[in-house]
């Protein structure tokens, strides 16, 4: 499997080589892991379309918990995740920043004259629990299913099947074309290429790019003869079946239950206000 | 460039969703099965690309080049920006579940026009050079396209985000830049070496 993309899923404290044997006995820990893809797939994909709907700072804190409690479950290795949480694009960051001098309401502080609002801070931190919420329901879910198996439950989700067809391709050779990549960076590195602010960085960068392109255009040739020797027909039999257990059931109902009381507690609160 | 989850109204995620959807609905119809090795190994490449970062002035940026891909993958840049989109919300945790739609087309929309725009140019010309400003061309426009649609979206779900949206703008122009000056070096190089990946897509796809 992809390397780059199955880092993300890795249980802690466990490497790569005993991921398999110990994550056998700790099975029972790792519940997550065990469920139906096509049910995670589903509960992050309606969690994400409620949690965005809410504004309500009661639900949406409730929501953040239910994200955490999810990471927690899923032994995700702490530090790293809270990195990927918190690297968020910079610019969404000037953005937040910027949102308390941008909207208008009660002055709160000012910073070199210019003045911001407590409307604009609640919305920025609104902005901030909602996306928290979401991206680690969906580290805990949804990165844990190997990408593979997730493409193939997307085909049983009747995801069109060309599509899933060109995800599985590209998750088959994410892997080969970063190593090829780090090959071309070493090259250029032994013959003394330094990066830095020049015109030359941008036109070798671009030549790297170029070449990357080339290379794996003329692989996919060499792909694509080899598979019509196999008498390949246009159809990947997608062969993997997921089964819906007890376990999953429990699942769904839970959070059924979780997205609606959420739901009801902002209306709720709409009402109550 | 990626926006996060919550920050976009329902309407403009709805709107970007459909629009999205439209053009991955096209853009596989050209994808014959013969194609597909090729639309995905080359959507790998290109997401490959986005984890090389090239300096610039004391922090670094990572390469979109959603310009060079609408010249060669055409509308398949739809579905294969969509997937690798797709892989980076899920597995890396960029971007967002419910904003997957608006991202796409944020990306993959201006891709594709400006493939359409200068593919008629870049397949007759037989100097590199002037393939090379082509390419540089395609690879700053598809930037600034992409800087507008994401002012766009944010302009459109709130006017507290007016500020926000045109700062995006100009802080993208070096950007731009880059992208630009990185196009026309990398169409130069497949004009010379393999001029045949300009319409990869192309042979046996038209319809």
């Amino acid at each position: 499997m992809s390397d780059i993309l199955g880092d993300a899923g890795r249980a802690k404290g466990l490497g790569r080589a005993e991921a398999n044997s110990i994550g056998a006995i700790f099975s029972h820990r790792l519940w997550i892991r065990e469920l139906d893809p096509r049910v995670r797939i589903v509960a992050v994909f309606v969690f994400s379309i409620c949690v965005v709907q809410l504004d309500k700072l009661l639900p949406l804190g409730i929501a953040f918990l239910g994200g955490l409690f999810l990471l927690l479950q899923a032994r995700m290795p702490f530090v790293t995740s809270l990195k990927r949480v918190l690297t968020v694009d910079s610019f969404i960051i000037l953005l937040l920043v910027m949102l308390p001098f941008t909207t208008p309401g009660t002055e709160m502080a000012s910073v070199f004259g210019f003045s911001a609002s407590y409307e604009g801070l609640r919305q920025a931190i609104v902005i901030l629990l909602r996306a928290n919420a979401i991206v680690m329901a969906s580290l805990a879910l949804l990165a844990t299913i190997d990408a593979v198996t997730f493409g193939q439950a997307l085909a049983k989700l009747k995801v069109p099947e060309r599509l899933v067809h060109l995800l599985l391709f590209t998750v088959r050779y994410v892997e080969v074309l970063h190593a090829e990549y780090l090959r071309l960076k070493t090259a250029m590195k032994c013959r003394g290429f330094a990066p830095g602010n020049n015109l030359h960085t941008y036109k070798s960068v671009g030549y790297l790019v170029g070449m990357l392109l080339i290379r794996s255009f003329e692989r996919s040739e060499r792909i694509l003869m080899a598979m019509k020797c196999r008498g390949f027909n246009g159809q990947f039999h997608l062969l993997k079946d997921f089964d819906y257990t007890r376990r999953d059931l429990t699942f769904s109902m839970i959070a059924c239950l979780f997205v609606l009381s959420l739901l009801a507690l902002e209306m709720l609160h709409v009402v109550a206000a | 460039m990626h926006i996060v989850d919550g920050a976009l109204s329902n309407e403009v995620l709805i709107v970007g969703s459909a629009m999205s959807a439209v053009g991955i609905v096209v853009g596989l119809r050209k994808l014959t099965m013969d194609l597909i090795p090729a639309a995905g190994v080359l959507s790998a490449t290109f997401f490959v690309a986005s984890l090389i970062h090239v300096p610039l002035g004391f922090s670094s940026v990572h390469l979109i080049l959603n310009g060079l891909a609408g010249i060669i993958l055409g509308w398949a840049a739809f579905p294969a920006l969509f997937v690798a989109l797709l892989l980076q919300a899920v597995f890396f945790a960029f971007g967002g579940i419910s904003v997957l739609g608006v991202n796409t087309l944020n990306i993959a929309a201006p891709a594709v026009l400006v493939g359409l725009m200068v593919n008629p140019f870049l397949i007759r010309t037989t100097s590199s050079s002037l393939a090379a400003v082509f390419g540089g061309f395609a690879g700053a426009l598809a930037i600034a396209l992409t800087t507008l649609f994401v002012a766009l979206a944010l302009g459109f779900s709130g006017d507290n985000f007016a500020l926000q949206a045109k700062i995006v703008f100009v802080a993208h122009i070096p950007i731009m830049i880059i992208e630009g000056l990185l196009s026309a070096a990398a169409i130069y190089l497949i004009h010379k070496v393999k001029p045949e990946l300009l319409h990869a897509m192309n042979k046996g796809g038209a319809r």
